[in-house]
């Protein structure tokens, strides 16, 4: 499975529509198989991050909030989306590789201090 | 003791003054953390205060305005206010336009202790400047005839009162515009506007949406949950298709309007809100009440003020007014050549009964739109089925009739013509359908094939067609 998250810093980006960076990560039997890596586009664009899933070939998109339209699209091209998440994209990973991960959760993370 | 009971008494206050606010107010620590959202917020985002407390604003109000984080410590560091206009993303996937307003709070000793939030809805006021730009389309409602123009004027007399609002009228007549056009020019029109289609869910489930619950109400209510008449608060929640509500849940509804207040599913404190109420239906409540389907008491109470939708074919003149509208919204949307109809496409089109109403008119103006190819709307170019309205214009079943007998005031037996007249006349597609098949293979005396052929189908689809309607 790949899995796709919107990132800004070391959060799970709050927007789908003004993330301008990605983490991309493989995962198989709710284990993160390598390194994940990152993808930084070049301008924040619903339609362009729409298109790199695709290319990609991404099973499940992790994000923060998503407008209904590209909500409908990912749907329609079967891949699984896990919006409105909130806390650090680590541990977003770590949930979602355990397909664990669901709508709306606020992560712990995202109330520790540090987290800034 | 004195000092606690003012300090208990102080913070009962402001929380009070947050929620008594008609715009959504977030207090900031000065990490821009959540410290506290009103009742307001909570709905323009869709997350909850207990959730969104300690998390940072921006994670939680997801905001679009340039630069956030520098102009938001510029305020903390500069304490002048700062308003400026920008959008955000709530978790029902919807982007709403806001106007911010930011000041810093001080505690006693003076120093910034935190940031006051403002959010102010304006999409209400962005629709209104949209409606100055075009008069002509009232909330894209339409109609010149007389029954439309009586509508119009009753429309302000009843956004300007608070009483519950049963809106009748045939399926396709604009039920749910009027409802929404209503709530856009009451007084609540910064405030929720929700839908509920009462048909659209099971008992229980609806039960849960409407008046929510608590946690640990059912096996998988593992938090509390507002519910819709609580999200709606000082807003409008309209109740489609009412005539469909279940016989328990019409009491919970009947007593909401009473007293105005409610028990969520599992609770055992009562939950007052301020809702007003619209609700619709094609369905005849008045024959519903006669059959035990519908409570007596609950159609007394909705129908406080009562506005029924003319069909289509009572509203003389304003079918060629939509065909028109409706050609040149699908003519650009489609970026299509065609300037109008022909006489004969004109002369099918105002004659046809329309039992779908302006939904079935729109819907044949695109067929026509996409099916065209010249600059003008032929005959060929139109749905099939027009041409046969004879059969549309079906003779009424007797349980038809049977479902319009009612007792009736003076003024509902003026109203309920209309719907009998309809009843009598709207078979609905299926009737249609089957008839059309009956009549091509009446005229092919029993050939398939070449009723097919009539009927511009394959043998396939006319054999699936004959099955579903029982015809084989």
């Amino acid at each position: 499975m790949k899995i796709l998250i919107t990132i800004r810093g070391n959060n799970v980006a709050p927007r789908f529509d003004l993330t301008t960076e990605v983490l991309i990560a493989l995962c198989e039997n709710k284990q993160i198989l390598g390194n994940p890596r990152n993808i930084v586009m070049t301008r924040p664009s619903s339609e362009d991050l729409c298109a790199l899933i695709i290319k990609e070939d991404i099973n499940m998109v992790v994000c923060g909030g998503i407008e209904e339209s590209h909500l409908q699209y990912l749907a329609w091209k079967k891949i699984q989306v896990i919006d409105s998440v909130i806390g650090p994209c680590t541990e977003a990973l770590k949930v979602a590789s355990a397909d664990i991960l669901q709508p709306g959760t606020i992560l712990p993370g995202a109330k520790q201090k540090e987290n800034l | 003791m004195k000092s606690s009971s003012t300090f208990s008494l102080d913070k009962i206050t402001a929380s009070e003054i947050l929620n008594g606010v008609p715009h959504g107010i977030a207090i900031l620590d000065t990490d821009l953390r959540i410290v506290e959202m009103n009742g307001f917020l909570e709905v323009l985002t869709g997350f909850s205060n207990s959730d969104a407390r300690g998390v940072d604003a921006d994670f939680i109000i997801r905001s679009k305005i340039e630069d956030k984080s520098r102009q938001f410590r510029k305020v903390l560091e500069t304490k002048q206010n700062l308003s400026v206009t920008g959008d955000i993303l709530n978790q029902h996937h919807k982007k709403i336009p806001v106007h911010f307003t930011l000041s810093t709070l001080r505690d006693k000793f003076g120093t910034v202790a935190g940031l006051l939030v403002f959010l102010e809805d304006v999409s209400a006021q962005q629709s209104f400047d949209m409606k100055r730009l075009s008069p002509e389309a009232v909330d894209n409602i339409l109609g010149h005839s007389p029954k439309m123009q009586e509508m119009f004027e009753l429309l302000p007399l009843l956004a300007h009162t608070d009483a519950s609002i049963l809106i009748t009228g045939e399926t396709g007549t604009g039920k749910d515009m009027i409802a929404e056009a209503i709530h856009k020019t009451s007084k609540r029109s910064r405030r929720p506007f929700i839908k509920v289609n009462c048909g659209a869910l099971p008992e229980a489930l609806l039960e849960s949406e409407l008046f929510g619950h608590v946690r640990g109400a059912f096996t998988g209510a593992v938090k509390d949950k507002p519910g819709l008449f609580r999200l709606a608060q000082d807003g409008t929640i309209f109740l489609t298709e009412i005539g469909d509500l279940p016989l328990a849940l019409q009491v919970k509804l009947l007593s909401f309007l009473d007293d105005k207040e409610f028990f969520p599913v599992g609770g055992v404190k009562k939950v007052q809100v301020n809702v007003r109420i619209i609700a619709a239906t094609h369905r005849p409540l008045r024959a519903l009440v006669n059959r035990g389907e519908f409570r007596e008491d609950l159609f007394y109470r909705l129908n406080v003020l009562r506005l029924h939708l003319p069909p289509l074919r009572e509203r003389e003149g304003d079918i060629r007014l939509l065909l028109d509208h409706f050609l040149r919204k699908f003519n650009s949307g489609l970026n299509k050549n065609i300037q109008s109809f022909n006489s004969k496409s004109i002369d099918i089109l105002t004659s046809y009964a329309y039992p779908g109403n302006v939904r079935e008119l729109r819907n044949i103006v695109e067929y026509a739109v996409n099916i065209c190819q010249g600059t003008k709307v032929q005959r060929k170019c139109l749905p099939r089925y027009l041409f046969s309205p004879a059969e549309v214009l079906k003779k009424p079943e007797p349980s038809d009739q049977e479902t319009y007998i009612t007792a009736k005031t003076p003024q509902e037996e003026q109203s309920d013509t209309a719907e009998t007249k309809t009843a009598r006349r709207t078979g609905g597609w299926q009737a249609v359908e089957k008839e059309m098949i009956l009549e091509a293979l009446k005229k092919s005396r029993g050939n398939r094939s070449q009723a097919a052929r009539t009927l511009g189908w394959g043998r396939t689809t006319l054999w699936r067609k004959l099955n579903r309607h029982g015809l084989t």
